[in-house]
């Protein structure tokens, strides 16, 4: 066992040897080529490895490079006009909400008239009836099989009453019943948690649709009255669609991304 | 069963307490036009003038009876004498702007200041893409474009002349520009250390070349510029904080309101003149009531022009005098704690009156162009009016869904526009307190907007990049 820090005692002492400088250098320029010949010579697990570690050290490195480049490039920044241009007198009101007006009411409604709108996730996995229904079986022995349990979230409007058993089809669990969505707001980046209004469209079945089945991919209305988006006529906003973005039977929440 | 109409017996008195004619025996369903007439021929007019009439500074819209007697808050009766107070009105009436005549495109970015030149002839508007960009009233077409300013333009001023505009911006620059040929006059006045927030230019009728400019800025001062000499002549610091607005009041002093709380008076020389204490947050904005003869100096809606410097400061000096009335100026100042203070500073250092009801912030207050009467722009999405002399209520006016960013004044003072957060401008009918017309056509919020000294136009501009010209 070394005792206490012989080695820093002795160059303290003695110094270094005379070439240990140019050993250091020679070491250096050779350990690329020691370095390149290992990776060429690894493999298994041991490359695997190797490899990642490398890739890793790569991306440390372009990133040093580049901070140095950024360090010696002129700096031009000051010259540069910031945009979103406030008048004097909302200068120094930060941290005042300042929402765009993203809503086009024509281009929205065009859209509409269409039924196709440009949306963060055009294409969902299909999902089937199999799926999406659970056969609940009825009658006294329990022969019946017409009715259905729908196993995925809904969204259920506020004046909704059952219908009679005899004629209820579909059944719609209130465990999976929602009534709000977790919306963000692509420009201001920010969420917002806002009461859904409807389900618009849900890109699997017409049917999905009518039921509010919430599916990732639906598109849903929600309500942004306390967002405060005005309409170009000065109207205050409270309709918006949006997106879902999660797998709601997975998480248990709503996640929506804001349509503008 | 009383008399439908019985009669009243009535005295005429000014605004000012003198009367006018013996008492007299009227029916009383004598509506506003007929009193016209009578106190027409009392003062013996050649040519029939405009007036409105208050009884108790409830105006007579339909006739005394319905709007006096017949009212529910009445405390009068027929039997009573009554005191009819009579206000002369504008020889000339602007019509309401309706629709949206021109939207110019040009600026890169939000414009930010809107501004028609004193005469009504030329307008200018300063923008957050760096320029001053001057347009063609004729045509409706850009005319130039200045370019110098190195951040946004925050501010423009046209000189009492209207032979040279001024510009602030966030560079810390004042430039003076020609609009005639768009260029700049000289290179930029320096000295503040922090952005400019608001121009005044010296009122005509001190010096009929008017040559001299304030700025105000957020580093804490004001300075004022000789332009020929382009060189500062002295600087007012004595704010320990951003200074919001300034004034240059038609007795020679200026006035500077700041987020220090104060509002402080200097002398011409440069001197401190006043410190008005009273607000307890920033102090936004300041409105002088004389405010619309020193914009428009030696120009009226006659559009007579003054054939040389001379005539044109004893024009204004005429204009300045008769909108003074012999009363001294009055200045409202808005502020953070959502109130107003009117105050009259040549008599006291505590204001007349303390107009409470708005429930946010202040942002921009304005005199009508006759002094008489007060529109608050308040971020509460309301506009509020108010008695210019007593600081009384008198209605609130209810209608956009955003924050009301400015207020304006047609030149006979019989309308108000307004323009807000919400992308519309509304106009108010000042006659019923209501809604008259809504202009809609902005796709984003409206920041600045004017409307031309001889009320043929009105032009905003805001955050969608595009000037509108709006015309009836």
């Amino acid at each position: 066992m070394p005792q206490n820090e012989y080695i820093e005692e002795s160059i303290r002492r003695h110094g270094r040897r005379m070439d240990h400088a140019e050993r250091k250098r020679k070491r250096e320029a050779r350990q690329v080529h020691k370095d390149a010949e290992f990776a060429q010579k690894v493999h298994g697990l041991k490359a695997k490895l190797y490899n990642k570690k490398r890739h890793s050290e790569k991306i440390q490195m372009k990133k040093t490079l580049k901070m140095h480049d950024e360090k010696n490039a002129k700096q031009k920044t000051d010259d540069a006009v910031p945009e979103g241009a406030v008048p004097a007198y909302l200068l120094d009101r930060e941290g005042q909400q300042r929402a765009k007006v993203l809503s086009n009411m024509l281009k929205q409604k065009r859209k509409e008239k269409a039924g196709k709108w440009n949306v963060p996730l055009p294409k969902v996995r299909g999902i089937a009836e199999d799926e999406m229904f659970k056969v609940v079986k009825t009658g006294k022995s329990k022969s019946k099989a017409w009715k259905r349990m729908v196993t995925k979230p809904t969204f259920v409007g506020d004046g909704f009453t059952r219908k009679p058993p005899k004629y209820e089809r579909f059944i719609r669990p209130m465990a999976l019943r929602y009534k709000k969505a977790n919306v963000t707001h692509p420009e201001l980046k920010a969420t917002f948690q806002l009461p859904i209004i409807g389900v618009k469209k849900n890109p699997q079945s017409p049917m999905y649709t009518q039921l509010g089945v919430l599916t990732k991919g639906t598109i849903i209305e929600v309500n942004v009255a306390e967002l405060g988006l005005v309409t170009t006529g000065g109207k205050v906003l409270w309709g918006k669609y949006a997106q879902i973005t999660n797998n709601p039977e997975n998480d248990g929440c709503i996640n929506a991304l804001l349509l503008v | 069963m009383p008399d439908a109409a019985p009669p009243i017996l009535a005295q005429f008195q000014t605004a000012d307490g003198q009367r006018t004619g013996p008492p007299l025996s009227l029916p009383s369903d004598v509506t506003p036009e007929q009193l016209t007439i009578l106190i027409n021929s009392f003062l013996s007019h050649d040519d029939p003038r405009p007036y409105s009439f208050y009884i108790d500074d409830t105006e007579i819209v339909r006739s005394v009876h319905a709007d006096i007697l017949a009212a529910s808050t009445s405390t009068r009766s027929a039997e009573d004498t009554l005191t009819i107070v009579y206000q002369p009105q504008a020889f000339f009436k602007v019509r309401a702007v309706t629709r949206c005549a021109t939207s110019m495109t040009g600026h890169t970015e939000a414009v930010l200041s809107v501004s028609f030149s004193p005469d009504g002839s030329q307008l200018a508007s300063g923008s957050g893409d760096t320029t001053v960009r001057i347009w063609d009233l004729t045509t409706d077409t850009p005319r130039h474009t200045c370019r110098g300013h190195a951040k946004w333009v925050l501010a423009i001023a046209w000189a009492p002349t209207g032979r040279v505009l001024a510009s602030g911006a966030m560079d810390n620059h004042v430039r003076l520009w020609n609009p005639a040929t768009g260029e700049a006059l000289g290179g930029p006045l320096t000295g503040h250390k922090a952005w400019i927030t608001s121009l005044a230019w010296e009122p005509l009728h001190i010096n009929p070349r008017g040559t001299r400019l304030a700025s105000s800025s957020k580093d804490g001062t004001v300075r004022v510029w000789d332009t020929t000499l382009r060189r500062c002549l002295f600087t007012l610091s004595g704010h320990t904080a951003a200074v919001t607005c300034v004034k240059w009041a038609g007795d020679g002093r200026i006035y500077s309101s700041s987020r220090d709380k104060t509002i402080k008076i200097w002398n011409p020389d440069g001197s401190l003149y006043k410190t008005l204490a009273g607000h307890a947050h920033w102090v936004n904005t300041l409105a002088l009531s004389t405010d619309f003869a020193l914009r428009t100096g030696a120009f009226d809606h006659t559009g007579k022009m003054p054939e040389n410097e001379e005539q044109a400061g004893a024009w204004a000096l005429e204009r300045y005098n008769a909108l003074r009335g012999g009363a001294p100026e009055r200045l409202i100042s808005g502020s953070d704690d959502f109130t107003m203070l009117l105050w009259d500073p040549a008599a006291s250092n505590k204001p007349v009156a303390k107009l409470c009801g708005h429930q946010k912030l202040v942002n921009h207050v304005s005199f009508s162009p006759d002094g008489r009467l007060i529109a608050s722009a308040s971020f509460d999405n309301s506009v509020k009016l108010w008695d210019g002399v007593t600081g009384k209520f008198l209605a609130s006016l209810r209608g956009h869904v955003a924050a009301v960013y400015q207020v304006c004044w047609s030149a006979d003072s019989r309308m108000l526009l307004s323009a807000s957060k919400d992308s519309t401008l509304k106009v108010w009918d000042l006659k019923t307190k209501k809604l008259k017309i809504e202009l809609p056509g902005h796709a984003d919020e409206v920041y600045a907007v004017d409307w031309s000294p001889g009320g043929d136009r009105v032009a905003s501009g805001g955050k969608d990049r595009v000037l509108k010209i709006w015309k009836h």
